[in-house]
């Protein structure tokens, strides 16, 4: 991951100042330090909507954009100038080639990325990336993930009595909206029963936003362990198992513990923060709730909606290895450019009235998992998951609600993935 | 818009595929994807005509432009 942040400069209200080595300061034209930063302040306004500086950016679908250190490169609000950038393989997502537009969650002075780290294939460019995707594709196809569903049902199952025990009021986020997809990823890994609750208890602590740097590394460091430990034993004693069939590609040892970590980081924090997320988007928008507890039948097209209305995914970058005409506009090589998904997928042009949450609109064609070729590869896993956990959850509980004021729902606002970081919600027992 | 009686071809490009399987899931009868690699496999290039609108939105979805439509030539209504 990225430079060690203690050797970095500090950042203050989205003021560069550059590492000490970088010369820069000189070279911010006057019209640089007139472009804007990446607006991803979310405090005032609707929880659900993109940041209001963001929005007014949007005019533009692809406009001039300054980063933490000082670069100018671009920023594309549009959907059609998304969709061109993200499938067009002269733009890299090679890491040492970006630039950050706004600071890392936790590592807020950082504003060198390192290169990808070995099994790490988010930042590789063909044919590296196309390698490893390769050999995961056939584990992830549509057929493969719903067969998976009836695991994601019991799962869920298991989840609501555990609920109903604890009840009536509880943290949605613990109880429901975390567990799911880390049980999923444990079932598809092949994590053994007995390791699940040692497993989750260091991923939680991965993504609590309040645990400190010192407890993250540790976090980190056991998951490593656990994933090592695990490899070995699927060499050892093969299974039935994503792992275990992995252990007879060419990837290297440790390319397989780093693809494994992969696939826990990008698996568990997403589809939680959709679970979460999208349940509190559901509950303050009483009409859509009806229709979908009415008609489950709109289980699907509801979750192809909270993907596009929530894009907790965002942003994506890309940086230009060529000149590249999009739109009529020049991207110059080495320039960085930030994808702003929650913007794309609110572009009145793909999608009328954008700001609205309506589950019966078609929202396909959104940009949540990305678009290209590293297109989320565990979009029809996550997609499964909601599609039965949604459902599930409001079968289970008539009337659920908050438990505490909508205001008073603490936000991800500083976080990579964005989400809740809690959800109080109760119900009336029987 | 085209009209939705016209024959239509349907073709893929294995190399470009990214198995994403938008193809699969939006147009289940006409694309597939192969359990080895997760890559899209044709089942219909000529789809009948009550999966035509599937399959032409599969061709838009499809996040590598590994799937593409040629309306069949030369076939008057
Ligand atoms: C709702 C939940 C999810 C969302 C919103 C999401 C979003 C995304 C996005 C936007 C990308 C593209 C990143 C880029 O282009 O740079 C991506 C890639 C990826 N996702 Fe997901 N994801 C979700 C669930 C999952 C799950 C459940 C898994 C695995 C089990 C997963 C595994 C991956 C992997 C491995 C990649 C990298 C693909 C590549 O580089 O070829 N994701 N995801
Ligand atoms: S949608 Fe495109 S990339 Fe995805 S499986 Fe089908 S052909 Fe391949």
């Amino acid at each position: 991951m990225p430079h060690d942040p203690t050797t970095a400069g500090t950042l203050s209200d989205g003021t560069a100042e550059t590492t000490a080595e970088t010369t820069t300061e000189t070279t911010i034209t006057t019209a640089a330090e007139e472009l804007p930063t990446l607006p991803t302040d979310r405090r005032t306004g609707c929880p659900f909507d993109p940041p209001a500086e963001l929005t007014a950016l949007s005019d533009e679908p692809l406009r001039r954009l300054r980063y933490v250190d000082g670069h100018t490169g671009r920023l594309v609000t549009g959907h059609a100038a998304a969709r061109a950038v993200l499938s067009d393989p002269r733009f890299s997502a090679r890491y040492e080639h970006l630039h950050l537009p706004m600071p890392l969650a936790g590592l807020e002075g950082v504003t060198e990325m390192s290169p990808a780290p070995v099994g790490d294939f988010l930042g590789l460019d063909a044919p590296e990336h196309t390698r490893f995707r390769r050999l995961l594709t056939g584990k992830f196809t549509v057929r493969r993930m719903r067969q998976l569903a009836e695991r994601v049902e019991q799962f869920t199952g298991e989840c609501l009595d555990a609920m109903e025990q604890a009840g009536p009021t509880v943290d949605l986020v613990e109880a429901f909206a975390r567990p799911i997809p880390a049980l999923m990823i444990c079932e598809l890994l092949g994590v053994p029963y007995t390791d699940r609750d040692r497993f989750q208890e260091h991923v939680a602590t991965l993504f609590d936003q309040a645990a400190d740097v010192a407890a993250k590394g540790e976090a980190f460091e056991a998951v490593g362990r656990l994933m090592a430990e695990l490899v070995a034993a699927k060499r050892a004693a093969p299974t039935d198992d994503l792992l275990s069939d992995l252990t007879t590609s060419d990837l290297t040892e440790e390319e397989l513990i780093g693809v494994g970590g992969v696939l826990l980081a990008a698996g568990l924090d997403t589809t939680a923060n959709m679970l979460g997320l999208g349940t509190f988007a559901l509950l303050q928008n009483p009409g859509q709730l009806a229709a979908l507890r009415a008609d489950p039948g709109l289980a699907e097209q509801t979750v192809e909606e909270l993907l596009r209305y929530l894009s907790v995914a965002d942003p994506i970058l890309r940086s230009a290895l060529e000149d590249v005409e999009i739109e009529g506009q020049l991207i110059k090589a080495g320039e960085t450019v930030t994808v702003s998904v929650q913007a794309a997928n609110r572009d009145p042009r793909k999608f009328p009235g954008p700001d609205r949450l309506d589950i019966h609109r078609k929202a396909t064609g959104h940009l949540a998992f990305g678009h290209g070729a590293h297109q989320c590869l565990g979009q029809q896993l996550a997609r499964v998951e909601m599609t039965v956990a949604f459902p599930a959850l409001l079968a289970r509980f008539p009337t659920l609600r908050l438990a505490v004021p909508p205001h008073e729902v603490p936000l991800r606002d500083r976080a990579n993935i964005y989400g809740v970081v809690s959800l109080p919600v109760t119900w009336d027992k029987e | 818009m085209s009209d939705p009686r016209e024959p239509l071809r349907l073709s893929a490009d294995r190399d470009r595929c990214v198995g994403a399987g938008m193809c699969a899931l939006t147009a289940p009868g006409v694309f597939d994807q192969d359990d080895d690699e997760g890559l899209v496999v044709v089942l219909d290039a000529a789809p009948a005509a009550e999966h035509r609108a599937a399959a032409r939105m599969a061709v838009g979805l499809c996040p590598a432009g590994a799937v593409a439509l040629t309306s069949a030539e030369g076939t008057g209504a």
